[in-house]
């Protein structure tokens, strides 16, 4: 978990030379460290080296320990920054060759060149970020220097699943670029709920005392005009969760256009990817320009077109996001064609727990455009028990249809679902 | 600075142990930069593992105020900053009126005075007490609250001022020593991350989780504290929703001495499990021969390290 890997307690030769500097040559020291972090990835500017500095100067450097905890204060402020840290503070301040180059040079080389693509091995990042400082003529290192990557928190993929970067392009047609352009035009106008903020209002809600004092201090105090204010209401944050299994696979491209344009019209939109396992994608999804977003998903996913294996992606969710993006009334749209690999098994279980944990949960299937859709397979019947709304999702006009619905009032919860069994 | 703050790493462990609070070098590091360097400190991490209980330790311990804001959905300047006391406003004005005082600009000036402000948590802890020492404010699950607050926390955090608009801005002549915890329900803004120092405040491990319970449970007898931390050490690796954090450990501990028992067996861990876990499924999955087992490896255990 969240500890410092074992060290040593001997001062190694680099902690030696350090404790011989003065502090002049700390603080380049410093930076150099910090720069290398930034390069791995992590969020620092000059005003953390500044801190960084002021941090250790405050704690001494002593003991090894508090020197990487000071610095740990300072650098890392998520936890899943730990792991990065911990390898960088290892390898940067062991290496006493690196140490010595560093005193002597001071000043690394200006970053130039093209940007290679991202790299998602955690080492491997952080030793090309390393090797950014070093200039050796003849070091076996790769030419090319990375300049920034975004650090998701699986950074601890190591085997990959099912390596298939999705081919998009076969996709590509006249019509789909129309139906691009119609969903880059959708909003997601979900009824706003109502939050615990006031505005100023017009028609008598509560009083606003505050004004209404103003107010009877303009006047000159004869009268006493009241002034009122209500509830702001604000939309409620929204999670989607998308199935991309090979099932899925000829809608995955329109969906993810389609979260695109909702995360960007909207604030609080998160956004996972699940196929045999779950990703967040939200933070690429962030990317304005559609073609960077989706390039930068594809990247991040690993298991494109693959099985599904819902009832484990689900329970990953409950786990680790659940009770960190559905805190504030979410409502929660899962996408999926409910066809899974492991048949359902501990999937009612955690559809159960999603369900209770979120203000609505809409599942959106694109089985169901089919007339005689029969809700046979197992994971469907495990899911269907605990969905508020089932509706399809397979053409543009099922997701304006969609729009209307999440634009009206809900019902009481499970309604939707209820209404579509009866019919069928 | 002349007050009482420790002054070193070493300082702030032995601060913590004589307040009752057994932490690790780690978190006394960035407890001890955040004292001296006048930043805030973030603690993050599981529910109950000890995070506002630092901010209580550490006001005892250097003898100041502790003003708590707890956060909630909706918090906002009226209950967190101040809020003017209106029906004395409205009294004060009748009063005016009535004595012929005609002068707006007075009776403004008077009713909007410090005699009417009600002061909030964040005012208050701009305040030195009489002795002259600032308080210790303690910013009690950041994460409930909403994105506003956080924004107008930022302005208070970086300048330790507040801005009435009637009368003028509030600054703090010492800034407050400032923690600030969150559960994580959602990811605070780096803006405020970025104004503090940030520790992760995680489940301690075995060693750590029996020195805090013999400092919390003194009359517990050894036997059964052993067998109590090596048991909920042993549901950390579970796969279960809600690991038990360090206060369920202790409300165990404390329901066995009341229960009089002074050896864990399966039928009581089953009975007064819904102390430890507090989702069904988990009791539900731990319940029975789940727990016999885990308290067969306690035991062996205990056996084999005497």
């Amino acid at each position: 978990m969240m500890a410092e890997t074992p060290i040593n307690t001997d001062l190694t030769p680099g902690m030696q030379l350090l404790n011989r500097l003065d502090d002049n040559k700390l603080a380049p020291n410093i930076m150099h460290f910090g720069r290398v972090l930034r390069a791995a990835g992590l969020p620092i500017g000059p005003g953390k080296i500044i801190d960084a500095t002021n941090a250790v100067l405050a704690v001494g450097i002593n003991s090894r320990s508090d020197f990487y905890w000071a610095l740990h204060a300072v650098f890392v402020n998520r936890r899943d920054q730990h792991e990065l840290f911990d390898q960088a503070f290892h390898i940067f301040w062991k290496d006493p060759k690196l140490l010595e180059r560093m005193m002597g040079i001071l000043l690394p080389t200006i970053d130039g060149g093209e940007e290679p693509p991202p790299d998602e091995q955690p080492l491997r990042r952080l030793q090309e970020a390393l090797s950014q400082q070093d200039d050796r003529p003849d070091s076996e290192q790769e030419e090319e220097q990375e300049e920034e990557i975004e650090l998701d928190a699986a950074m601890t993929v190591s085997e990959r699943e099912l390596l298939q970067t999705m081919d998009f392009e076969e996709m590509s047609t006249a019509e789909i670029d129309d139906a691009k352009r119609a969903i880059a035009g959708m909003r997601l106008p979900i009824t706003e709920i109502q939050t615990r903020r006031y505005k100023a209002s017009q028609r008598q809600a509560r009083v606003d005392m505050r004004a209404t004092m103003r107010a009877a201090l303009r006047s000159g105090g004869d009268t006493i005009p009241l002034k009122f204010r209500r509830r702001r209401t604000r939309p409620p944050p929204l999670v989607i969760l998308c199935d991309i299994s090979g099932s899925m696979s000829r809608y995955t491209r329109m969906f993810l256009h389609f979260m695109h344009a909702v995360t960007n019209d909207r604030d609080r939109v998160h956004t996972f990817l699940f196929g045999t396992r779950l990703t967040n994608v939200t933070r690429y999804l962030r990317n304005k320009d559609i073609d960077l977003a989706i390039e930068q998903v594809t990247d991040a996913v690993e298991d494109w077109s693959g099985g599904t294996r819902i009832g484990e992606s689900l329970n990953d969710f409950n786990k680790f996001w659940s009770r960190r993006v559905l805190g504030q009334g979410a409502i929660v749209i899962l996408i999926s064609d409910g066809l899974d690999r492991d048949a359902g098994r501990g999937l009612n279980l955690e559809m159960e727990r999603l369900h209770k944990s979120c203000r609505r949960l809409i599942w959106l299937n694109p089985l169901l455009r089919f007339d005689g859709f029969q809700p046979k397979s197992q994971g469907i019947q495990a899911i269907l028990p605990s969905v508020d709304e089932f509706r399809p999702v397979h053409n543009l006009t099922s997701l304006e249809e969609l729009i209307g619905a999440l634009n009206r009032p809900g019902g009481p919860r499970k309604q939707g679902v209820q209404e579509w069994l009866t019919a069928m | 600075m002349t007050d009482n703050l420790p002054a070193s790493v070493d300082a702030v462990v032995d601060m913590l142990r004589d307040g009752n609070y057994v932490a690790d070098r780690s978190l006394s590091t960035a407890l001890y930069l955040a004292l001296k360097l006048g930043r805030p400190l973030f603690l993050e991490g599981e529910a109950g593992v000890g995070k506002t209980e630092i901010g209580k330790v550490l006001s005892e311990s250097l003898g100041r105020r502790l003003i708590r804001l707890q956060c909630y959905e909706g918090l906002d300047v009226s209950s967190a900053v101040y809020e003017w006391n209106y029906s004395m406003q409205m009294i004060d004005i009748r009063i005016a009126e009535a004595s012929g005082q005609q002068d707006r600009e007075r009776i403004e000036d008077d009713i909007f005075s410090e005699r009417f402000l009600i002061k909030r948590p964040l005012l208050q802890a701009l305040e030195s007490d009489e002795s002259g020492q600032p308080p210790v404010l303690l910013i009690d699950e950041l994460d409930r609250t909403d994105e506003p607050f956080e924004a107008f926390l930022l302005e208070v955090l970086s300048d330790f001022q507040v801005t009435i608009p009637e009368i003028g801005t509030v600054k703090a002549d010492k800034p407050p020593i400032v923690i600030i915890t969150s559960n994580r329900t959602r990811e605070i803004h780096d803006a405020i991350k970025r104004r503090c120092f940030y520790f992760w405040v995680d489940y301690p491990n075995a060693k750590r989780e029996l020195e805090i319970l013999k400092v919390k449970v003194p009359d517990a007898p050894e036997k059964l504290t052993q067998q109590v931390v090596d048991f909920v050490q042993h549901l950390r690796n579970r796969d279960l929703f809600k690991l038990p954090g360090v206060a369920e450990t202790i409300d165990w501990t404390n329901a066995l001495i009341q229960l009089d028992k002074i050896n864990l067996d399966p039928e009581t861990v089953n009975s007064s499990l819904g102390v430890l876990l507090k989702y069904q499924d988990d009791i539900e999955k731990i319940k029975g021969s789940e727990a016999a087992k885990i308290l067969d490896e306690v035991n062996a255990g205990i056996a084999a390290g005497t």
